[in-house]
């Protein structure tokens, strides 16, 4: 039951870090607070159904497709929205709260064109295989998530640590002036960077679409707080942090609906979220933000 | 007057400042000068309380200052502008001022909810002497514009004025003169005096050899975060230390020491 | 025409009260934003306050006031409790913790026996009457004008453009973070006491990250630069739904785009001094220069 508990953890753990990395990129690029990533999510989902639905695509197939669509959504918001605030050195809060609006926009659009109700993804979309190992039932559902996203994380920190690309994001992370200096196009980098970002969120809710069998307009809206509370665990900006802050919060999240109460499940990611920030604000891996001056 | 004691601050494996020790005596003008990325204003953040250093000591008069938050440093007499000019874009020059005496302002919610005559009273108080710190820069005339409005030049001044405002003892000035034309590094210099006239005690970090010259009793040299030398403008001028520091090599000449910048 | 004014109010009362309930919340908002502070979690306090009020009056048996009292008392400890790990970092920490908190109280609101789960609270006595918002409003107003003019006023302007220079000019910045915080939880605690007993129902759907992020919205739209705008803009938020009928389930997604627009092309949003120009309730009569006259925060006696 235990060992069950642990496959079931894993699986969503390791697509709340695929979402948790997403955001976190995104913030520790740009430094912005994405709240649109939620609804980015959702609508990779949605866009999974479609395609898997009415048209003769496999889920295979439907998944990277979703998923470039997603990216595509994120660089529309990056180049309508946030080069715009940039452009103006605009208070730090504002490019978080253009992003809500993007949220509210996406969420209800989705509402009128697809209806309030859970859809779900037609029956044999994914295969009814299952694995035993030793005492614990693994699908082909949850090894496929496990398997997606953990390559789709290995492959960004791949490109992050051994590629000139990885290293042009990295300095634009910690100094985008430095960085432009250098002869990097940083906007560049930072449409790149919403992109993969939106892919990797889209991605997510494809998988967490699949997991629950469940699509409705507002899925992505209990993620936000736990993406923000995996990548405060983690560190903010950090992206080895997110992965395990979002892995972490998985677990603890399968881990207290199985031992605790389900009802909660949704709030366990804040009180998580708030002893961190008792305890230590900067997260795992996080440099403690010394004030600027 | 204000004691800077073995102060040294580590960023990672960068050591930005590096047992750094010196006196800035009462009622002086003194310099704080050195090379680009030398911690001249990482020392400033360390005094002013926005950096804990690493290791040493800031202490004014009798009392440690060390570690103290930000505004406590303030309240014990430390005032302070920014390189970047940081003044309040949205507020007007007068509000600006009033900002900085916010500690000398000693009404509280209720009495402002209830206009008490006190709250009156203190207001305005606070207004004359905001108005008084503006002449004193000359700008009391544009008291009631935008900040954000006004030139580079105006707005280093209005900083300076605020910074008064917090009734320092010791007032730090960071490079007061950068992008300023000649005629008002001129007026700039007379200012610094006329404040020190008034009995602030002043510790200027500043590139403008011939304002540092100018207006110094006594000089303090970084590099890379370490002193290299502390003396009277005169010493400093001859000391090999500080001009291979700014040259890279010993020419004889005085360089850069020498000239305007 | 007394006649017409009382068939206006019969009609329209509900819309009233609910505009006057909702600008408290925009006024509670505008607080924190006014600190430079972005709460998310303002309706969750406003729910908070409703829950309690209504259950101080339903099963204690509490006289209104003190109901109301409750109300704005429970809020203010939770964002005392919320803000001391989070105000003492930057802004960010507080919008993604508030937006957190919201979450949780939606969850709590609709789990919770007390609360009445999912049904929400039946049955709140009617207790709110007209004079009541007329007065809490006309109250905070007129608090809002007075702290403008004070050293507080100032300390919160100051944080908001710039919280490092405002350290260093001696003010406790965590302290008035706070302050604004717990104030505007306060406030906002009042304002679902009154709606509590207008509407005699508490409802968990009242009070969660949807109102929370309409009220923002009415705030930006109205401009933070002072108290109005967000009143202004709460009040046309309020109004939008009535006026876009025709939109259907696609209305909603144009709070979403005017959200957008605003903050992308007009910032200080509709109640901006530079807009209106023309009109000076506060200004002087000569401008010198190019900078220019803004309405004072300095007391002019």
């Amino acid at each position: 039951m235990f060992g069950q508990q642990v496959a079931n953890a894993i699986a969503l753990g390791s697509v709340y870090a695929l979402f948790a990395l997403g955001f976190t990129l995104v913030f520790g690029v740009l430094e912005v607070i994405n709240l649109s990533h939620g609804a980015v999510f959702m609508l990779g989902a949605y866009a999974a159904l479609v395609l898997v639905a009415k048209t003769n695509v496999g889920i295979w197939l439907a998944l990277p497709i979703a998923m470039l669509g997603s990216g595509i959504l994120g660089l529309v918001i990056d180049q309508v929205m946030l080069k715009p605030l940039r452009a103006r050195r605009a208070h730090h809060l504002m490019p978080m709260i253009a992003t809500i609006g993007a949220a509210i926009f996406l969420t209800n659009v989705a509402q009128g064109l697809f209806g309030a109700e859970v859809l779900r993804f037609p029956p044999g979309t994914i295969p009814e295989l299952s694995f035993q190992v030793g005492e614990v039932h693994v699908t082909a559902l949850q090894l496929s998530i496990v398997l997606l996203s953990l390559s789709l994380m290995a492959g960004l920190v791949l490109v992050l640590k051994r590629t000139r690309l990885g290293k042009a994001v990295r300095a634009v992370a910690e100094s985008p002036q430095t960085a432009h200096l250098l002869g990097v196009n940083v906007e560049v980098v930072f449409a790149l960077v919403c992109f993969t970002a939106a892919a990797f969120g889209g991605g997510a809710g494809v998988l967490i679409g699949l997991s629950f069998n469940a699509i409705f307009p507002f899925m992505g809206q209990p993620l936000l707080p736990k993406g923000v509370a995996a990548i405060i665990l983690g560190g903010m900006g950090d992206v080895r942090g997110a992965m395990v802050g979002g892995l972490f919060l998985g677990i603890v999240e399968v881990m207290s609906v199985a031992y605790l109460s389900s009802d909660y499940r949704d709030a366990v990611a804040f009180g998580l979220l708030f002893v961190i920030l008792l305890i230590r604000p900067s997260g795992l891996f996080g440099q403690v933000v010394e004030r600027k001056a | 007057m204000l004691g800077i004691e073995g102060l040294s601050k580590r960023f990672g494996g960068l050591r930005v400042l590096d047992g750094v020790s010196f006196k800035v005596p009462e009622g002086s003008i003194y310099g704080l000068i050195g090379p680009n990325g030398a911690g001249k204003t990482t020392l400033f953040n360390v005094v002013t309380g926005l950096l804990n250093p690493t290791a040493g000591t800031v202490s004014l008069g009798d009392r440690e200052l060390t570690r103290l938050p930000a505004h406590k440093i303030t309240r014990a007499g430390i005032g302070r502008t920014f390189q970047n000019i940081r003044i309040f874009p949205q507020m007007t020059l007068l509000e600006n001022v009033m900002v900085g005496m916010h500690d000398q302002l000693s009404y509280g919610l209720v009495s402002t909810l209830l206009a008490f005559p006190y709250h009156r009273r203190e207001e305005r108080k606070a207004r004359e002497r905001a108005l008084e710190l503006l002449s004193w820069v000359n700008l009391e005339g544009k008291a009631t514009l935008e900040a954000g409005g006004l030139s580079y030049g105006e707005q280093r001044k209005v900083e300076l004025a605020r910074a008064l405002a917090t009734e320092p003892r010791v007032l730090l000035v960071d490079e007061p003169a950068a992008g300023m034309n000649p005629a008002e590094t001129e007026e700039l210099m007379t200012q610094l005096q006329n404040i020190n006239g008034r009995g602030y005690t002043i510790l200027l970090i500043e590139h403008d050899m011939r304002l540092v010259m100018g207006v110094c009793h006594g000089i303090t040299v970084l590099n890379f975060g370490r002193l290299i030398a502390s003396g009277t403008p005169e010493e400093i001028r001859e000391d090999p230390q500080v001009i291979e520091a700014y040259l890279g090599k010993d020419d004889g000449d005085g360089g850069v020491l020498a000239q305007d910048q | 025409m007394l006649e017409d004014l009382g068939m206006l109010w019969a009609t329209y009362n509900t819309l009233i009260y609910s505009i006057g309930v909702h600008a408290m919340l925009a006024l509670s908002i505008y607080l924190t934003l006014s600190c430079g502070l972005l709460s998310l979690g303002n309706a969750a306090f406003m729910g908070i306050g409703a829950y309690t009020s209504a259950l101080a009056t339903m099963k204690l048996g509490a006289p209104f006031y003190q109901a109301l009292a409750l109300g704005a008392l429970f809020p203010a400890i939770v964002a005392l409790v919320i803000g001391i790990p989070t105000l003492r970092l930057s802004g960010v920490y507080l919008a993604m913790a508030t937006l957190g908190f919201g979450e949780v109280m939606r969850v709590v609101f609709l789990n919770m026996e007390i609360t009445g789960g999912a049904m929400g609270l039946n049955g709140v006595p009617m207790k709110t009457e007209f004079w009541h918002v007329v007065t809490a409003m006309s109250l905070l107003v007129y608090g809002f004008v007075r702290l403008r003019r004070s050293k507080i006023g100032r300390a919160f302007e100051a944080i908001k453009q710039d919280e490092v220079a405002a350290k260093t000019m001696g003010i406790n910045t965590t302290y008035y973070k706070m302050l604004a915080f717990v104030l505007g939880a306060a406030i906002a605690g009042v304002a679902g006491g009154l709606n509590a007993h207008f509407t005699y129902f508490v409802s968990p759907r009242e009070y969660g990250f949807d109102p929370a992020v309409d009220i923002l919205t009415g705030a930006i739209l109205g401009g933070t630069g002072s108290f109005v705008g967000p009143m202004i803009g709460a009040t046309i938020l309020a109004l939008l739904p009535e006026l876009l009928r025709f939109l259907a389930e696609f209305r909603l997604a144009v709070n979403g785009l005017i959200l957008i627009l605003v903050v992308i092309y007009l910032p200080n949003g509709i109640w901006d001094r530079r807009l209106l120009a023309w009109c000076r309730p506060w200004g002087k009569a000569d401008t010198e220069g190019e900078a220019e006259e803004v309405p004072c925060l300095v007391s002019k006696g």
